[in-house]
């Protein structure tokens, strides 16, 4: 017999992927590796619903994002209930279709702000990891944004391939006037789980890069502000991710299904609620899947015992899936993991450089089909 | 470049931060790209007069008269220059 639980707190953060159309094919997308055999997208009405319904349970942060969200058109429209339901809205994007009439339209919705994405500081090397030309396209983009007086907050996913970069990307996102810039270390979910050999870089490399940006932020002191995602590998604790699944955070992909996080989706043995069956108070506070991992009841040893488990939650279950194949053990993270040679194991063949010769498979719909046949 | 605040000063929001009531935190909340701050009573009571066109002076006696309460003033101007240090708020120079 199990106690009844708490009601559990709101979705302070809400996330919306529109779409998993997307112009980019970037290796490290965190998106499905099927995202091809999804279903129908949702209609307008059926997002505006998830609004009203998730505001009134409290949720306030909003992200929109896919895919690309300018794939969708009825963006301007989903923007301005948003705001007008009180939501702070970000938008998250490539840059690819926010032209100037977009964008006045999304000012005129009331858009709060714009996380614009770079690959890295060159047209080649952007325009080579995205798979795509658009880098002449997004350093205009980032003029229009500024012109529009929206906060910009420049968004670049660092790997092997561009981490040696980072002193060119902080110049150029300060010669680009962004208020924020993200140093994302890549996350292994999705594609940038197919490519993690490929994408992992050195320790020397990581901290290398931090040495950079330590030293940028000291030298120019200035109102940019610079997050440096850690990678979490090269960690001995895990990161506390969702602040614990159910917690916070709540996903709604392209075709209505409910996730506790964006990577969820693969986790087998779950049946995700869907927003076109259920409210989201109903799947938010009733479902099975966001129940399972609130709390502390499902977690093993050595999490269960541990002083640190209401600090980091044991880490993320989506990593503790994919590299111990049960989503309840400890992130692998953690150096009290029974599975932490995992990790190291991963790191010390990234030191060898071990998978140097295989190519980078990119997000496309056709290696999608291919690779859920 | 640190601005020096006084009771002449009129602070207002910074740009990119929205202040808000949360009902369902059952508190003010500071807005900005991708983040959010829930702030203590105090501190929303102040921030929420931060609007540009009164002074110090006149916020901290507006507090004094909701809160019936005297000698506010060094509180009030010590948050402010923490709220200035984060940038969450701005002052003419």
């Amino acid at each position: 017999m199990s106690a009844v639980a708490p009601r559990p707190g709101p979705p302070l953060w809400l996330l919306l992927e529109l779409t998993y159309r997307c112009p980019l094919h970037c290796a490290f997308c965190y998106n499905p590796l099927d995202f091809a055999r999804a279903g129908r997208e949702l209609d307008t009405e059926d997002w505006l619903r998830v609004l009203r319904e998730a505001r009134t349970l409290g949720a306030v942060q909003l992200g929109l994002s896919g895919g690309e969200p300018l794939a969708r058109e009825d963006l301007e429209t989903i923007v301005g209930h948003a705001r007008q339901l009180g939501f702070y809205t970000n938008l998250i994007t490539s840059g690819v279709g926010l032209t100037e009439p977009r964008i006045a339209a999304l000012k005129a919705a009331g858009l709060d702000h714009i996380q614009l994405s770079f690959q890295d500081s060159t047209r080649q090397m952007n325009d080579f990891l995205s798979s795509t030309r658009t880098f002449d396209l997004k350093s205009k983009v980032a003029a229009l944004i500024k012109q529009y007086e929206f906060p910009m907050v420049l968004n670049v996913v660092l790997h092997r391939l561009n981490i040696d970069h980072v002193e060119a990307i902080l110049d150029m996102a300060e010669r680009l006037g962004a208020e924020y810039v993200e140093l994302a270390n890549t996350q292994y979910y999705g594609w940038a789980w197919h490519n993690r050999e490929q994408l992992m870089p050195s320790r020397a490399q990581v901290e290398r890069a931090e040495a950079v940006t330590r030293e940028f932020r000291e030298k120019r002191a200035g109102r940019m502000q610079i997050y440096f995602v850690v990678p979490d590998y090269f960690e001995r604790r895990p990161k506390a991710c969702m602040r614990g699944l159910g917690s916070m955070f709540l996903t709604v992909t392209p075709d209505g299904t409910a996730l506790p996080c964006h990577a969820a989706r693969m986790l087998p043995g779950f049946e995700f609620p869907n927003v076109r069956s259920s409210s989201v108070e109903q799947l938010w506070v009733e479902s099975e899947a966001f129940n399972r991992f609130r709390g502390d009841a499902w977690m093993k040893e050595p999490c269960r015992s541990c002083p640190e488990k209401t600090k980091d939650f044991g880490g993320c279950r989506c990593q503790a899936y994919l590299l111990t194949g049960d989503a309840a053990n400890t992130d692998p993270v953690c150096d009290l993991s029974p599975h932490h040679s995992l990790v190291t194991d991963a790191v010390a063949r990234a030191e060898q450089r071990c998978a140097e010769e295989r190519p980078l498979v990119f997000r496309t719909a056709q290696n999608s089909a291919s690779l859920s046949r | 470049m640190s601005v020096a605040i006084d009771g002449q000063s009129r602070p207002r929001l910074e740009r990119r931060f929205r202040l808000q009531w949360e009902a369902a935190q059952q508190a003010h909340v500071l807005l900005y790209p991708e983040g959010m701050i829930k702030l203590n009573t105090s501190a929303g009571e102040i921030l929420k007069r931060c609007d540009g066109a009164a002074t110090i002076a006149e916020i901290t006696a507006a507090l004094e008269t909701c809160f019936a309460a005297s000698g506010l003033y060094a509180d009030v101007v010590s948050f402010l220059e923490m709220a200035l240090s984060k940038h969450w708020i701005e002052v003419d120079a």
